[in-house]
C-alpha cells in the first residue's frame, strides 16, 4: 500500500506552515485533499496546475489517495503547451486556478476551493490506465516537451523511504520548498517529508526575496535543496554571514556544482555545523538515484557519491559490457525499485506496463574510484540543464521547426546556443524561447551563422558551429 | 553617463528589454525575465556599473525599480530628479 493512504498515522502532526501562518495537521490536510477527492471517479487521470501552496498539495495527495493518476504541471504554463498536452492526453479532469490556462480547456466545473476549480473535461476517449501507474511528470520542466515519465507507487514509495533513511528525516524536521513541486527533485523533498510525518514549509518566494528568509529564520527550518543556481545566489548573497540555527542540512541536486563553489559549501557547513549532501537523480528514477555521506563531502569534491540505499550502480562500456576496475570511463546504469516504469507521449502509452525492469541506462558518461564513489564525466545524449531543468536539444530543435524555424541548438549547462542562418528570426526565436518554453534569457543566447555545417551524410556537425558565427 | 543611465542601462542589458519599460511600476517578478536568475544578472551589473559590492538585506530588498534607486543611496550614488 501507498504511504499516502498510511499518512492518518501522522494525523496530529503539523504536516504544512503555509505563507499566511497556518500550521495544518496532517488530520486537516487529508480532510482537504478527501473533499477534492470524493469528486473524482476511480482511476481518472488528472492534470494539476501547481504552485507551492497548500490548495495544490492538498489536491495531490487527494489524487494520490484515491488510487487516481496524477499528472504535475506548472501553474503558468502557456497555453498552446497545456492544449496539446490536453489533446495528447485526454485527461478526465483538470485541476487549476480560475486564471490559468486550463480556463480555456473545454469542461465543466465541478468543485472549487479558494481560487481552484476542479473541472471534468469533455475529452470522451476511452483509454485504459495501467494498474501501476500512479504519476505523469515532465523530464524537462517547462519546456513544453510531451516526454512524461511514467511513475508507480512502488517507485515512489521506495525512493521516499530510501531518501528519508540516508538524510536520516524524522518527524521533526521543517523542510522549506525552494522549487516546484512539479519538479521531480522539490517533489522528491515534499514526498520523503510527507512519509516520516514531518512538515512542509510552503513557500513561492525565490532566494532573492526578503519574504524568503524571513520564513526561513521565523519557522525554524531544518533543511533546504537546491539545483545549482541557488548555490550561485547562496554564494552571491554571503550566505556565510546568516544566522540561521535551526537549519541542519541543505542538499544539492539537479545538475553538477562548480567543484570550487562545492567546495565552499562543503567548507561553510561544517563551520556551521551543519551538513551538505550532493546528491544525484533522474526523474526517470522517480528522483534520486545517489548522494555522497556528509562525512565524506571534503574528500570527494565533484562526485555524485555511492548508490542510494536499495540501489546500484555499474559502468557499461560501448559494448554494453560491465567494466569492473575503477577509474575508467562508461555508460552510467542504475538498477533500483525506483525506476520507473517508462516514457508516455500519449494516452496510448498509458496502458503499458514496466518497461524498465528496474534497470536504467542513465545516458551520463561516469567513472569510479577506488573507494567506489561516482563521478559524472560527461554525456551520452544530447541535452544540457538550464537552471536545473533538463533541456534535450533535439526537442528544442524540433520545437522550434514546428513555428518555421530550422536551427540547431548546442552549448553547456546554463549557456545554451540556438543557430540560425537567418538575423531576422533572432528576435522572434528568442522572444518564443523565454515566454513559451519558460527559459530564462540569461540560460540561452541566439546567434547566426552563414550556414548549417554537415558532413557528407548530411550529419551536424556541432563542433564546427562556433566557428561560422557571424 | 549618469547614474540614472547607467541604472537604467543595467536592467536594459540583464533583462533584454526597451527603455520604454522602465519606470516605477517595474517589480520583481512583473516581467519574466525579471525573476531570481534574472535578479542575479541585474545585480551583478549593477556592481559592475557602479563599482560597488552590495549587502545581503539589499539585494533580497532589491524589490522594484524604485526601491532600487533608494538603496543605491547608501552606497552613496545619488539619482537626480
Amino acid at each position: 500500500m501507498s504511504f499516502f493512504n498510511q499518512l492518518e498515522e501522522h494525523a496530529q502532526n503539523v504536516a504544512v506552515l503555509t505563507p499566511c501562518g497556518q500550521k495544518i495537521t496532517y488530520e486537516e490536510l487529508l480532510s482537504r485533499a478527501e473533499g477534492l477527492a470524493q469528486n473524482i471517479a476511480e482511476r481518472s487521470l488528472v492534470f494539476i496546475l501547481c504552485k507551492n501552496n497548500i490548495e495544490s498539495l492538498s489536491a495531490y495527495v487527494g489524487v494520490m489517495r484515491s488510487g487516481s493518476v496524477a499528472f504535475l504541471l506548472d501553474e503558468n504554463i502557456d497555453q498552446s503547451l497545456l492544449q496539446s498536452l490536453c489533446s495528447r492526453f485526454c485527461p478526465q479532469y483538470i485541476y487549476a486556478p480560475k486564471s490559468s490556462a486550463a480556463k480555456e480547456v473545454q469542461g465543466k466545473e465541478i468543485d472549487a476551493c479558494a481560487n481552484y476549480v476542479l473541472s471534468k473535461t469533455d475529452f470522451a476517449i476511452d483509454y485504459t490506465l495501467h494498474d501501476d501507474l500512479a504519476l505523469l511528470l515532465t523530464t524537462s520542466g517547462s519546456t513544453g516537451s510531451p516526454k512524461l515519465v511514467r511513475q508507480s507507487h512502488q517507485n515512489i514509495d521506495s525512493n521516499a523511504s530510501a531518501i528519508a533513511q540516508y538524510l536520516g528525516i524524522t518527524r521533526d524536521e521543517r523542510a522549506i520548498t525552494t522549487m516546484p513541486m512539479q519538479y521531480t527533485y522539490g517533489l522528491s523533498i515534499i514526498h520523503s517529508h510527507l512519509l516520516m510525518g514531518a512538515a512542509i514549509v510552503l513557500n513561492e518566494a525565490s532566494l532573492m526575496e526578503k519574504r524568503f528568509w524571513e520564513r526561513l529564520k521565523a519557522e525554524d527550518v531544518t533543511s533546504f535543496g537546491g539545483v545549482p543556481y541557488i548555490f550561485e545566489m547562496l554564494k552571491k548573497l554571503r550566505f556565510e554571514k546568516q544566522d540561521v540555527p535551526a537549519l541542519k542540512y541543505m542538499t544539492q541536486a539537479g545538475g553538477k556544482l562548480d567543484p570550487e563553489l562545492t567546495t565552499h559549501f562543503v567548507e561553510l557547513c561544517a563551520s556551521k555545523g551543519m551538513k551538505f549532501y550532493t546528491m544525484y537523480g533522474q526523474s526517470e528514477a522517480t528522483a534520486r538515484m545517489s548522494f555522497v555521506p556528509w562525512q565524506d563531502a571534503g574528500d570527494k569534491i565533484g562526485s555524485v557519491g555511492r548508490a542510494i540505499p536499495g540501489g546500484e550502480f555499474g559502468l557499461e562500456d560501448e559494448a554494453g559490457q560491465a567494466i569492473t576496475q575503477s577509474e575508467t570511463v562508461g555508460e552510467l546504469v542504475y538498477k533500483g525499485p525506483n525506476v520507473t516504469m517508462g516514457y508516455a507521449g500519449s494516452f496510448h502509452d498509458l496502458n503499458k506496463g514496466d518497461e524498465n525492469m528496474g534497470v536504467l541506462h542513465t545516458g551520463d558518461l561516469a567513472r569510479r574510484d577506488a573507494d567506489g564513489f561516482y563521478y559524472i564525466v560527461g554525456r551520452k545524449k544530447r541535452f544540457l540543464k538550464l537552471f536545473g531543468n533538463r533541456v534535450n536539444l533535439d526537442e528544442v530543435e524540433g520545437l522550434l521547426s514546428q513555428q518555421g524555424w530550422d536551427c540547431v541548438c548546442a552549448g553547456d549547462d546554463d549557456a545554451m546556443r540556438i543557430y540560425t542562418t537567418k538575423a531576422q528570426d533572432k528576435e522572434a526565436i528568442s522572444a518564443y524561447v523565454a515566454d513559451t518554453m519558460h527559459i530564462n534569457r540569461q540560460g540561452f543566447s541566439c546567434v547566426t551563422i552563414d550556414r548549417i555545417p554537415r558532413n557528407d551524410a548530411g550529419k551536424i556537425l556541432y563542433a564546427e558551429l562556433e566557428k561560422r558565427c557571424g | 553617463m549618469s547614474n540614472k543611465e547607467k541604472y537604467n542601462k543595467a536592467f536594459m542589458e540583464s533583462f533584454s528589454i526597451e527603455e520604454t519599460i522602465l519606470g516605477e511600476s517595474l517589480e520583481y517578478n512583473t516581467i519574466p525575465e525579471w525573476d531570481s536568475i534574472g535578479h542575479m544578472g541585474l545585480i551583478a551589473e549593477l556592481e559592475d556599473a557602479f563599482e560597488i559590492s552590495m549587502e545581503m538585506d539589499d539585494i533580497i530588498d532589491f524589490s522594484s525599480y524604485k526601491k532600487g534607486m533608494e538603496l543605491l543611496a547608501k552606497y552613496e550614488i545619488a539619482f537626480e530628479a
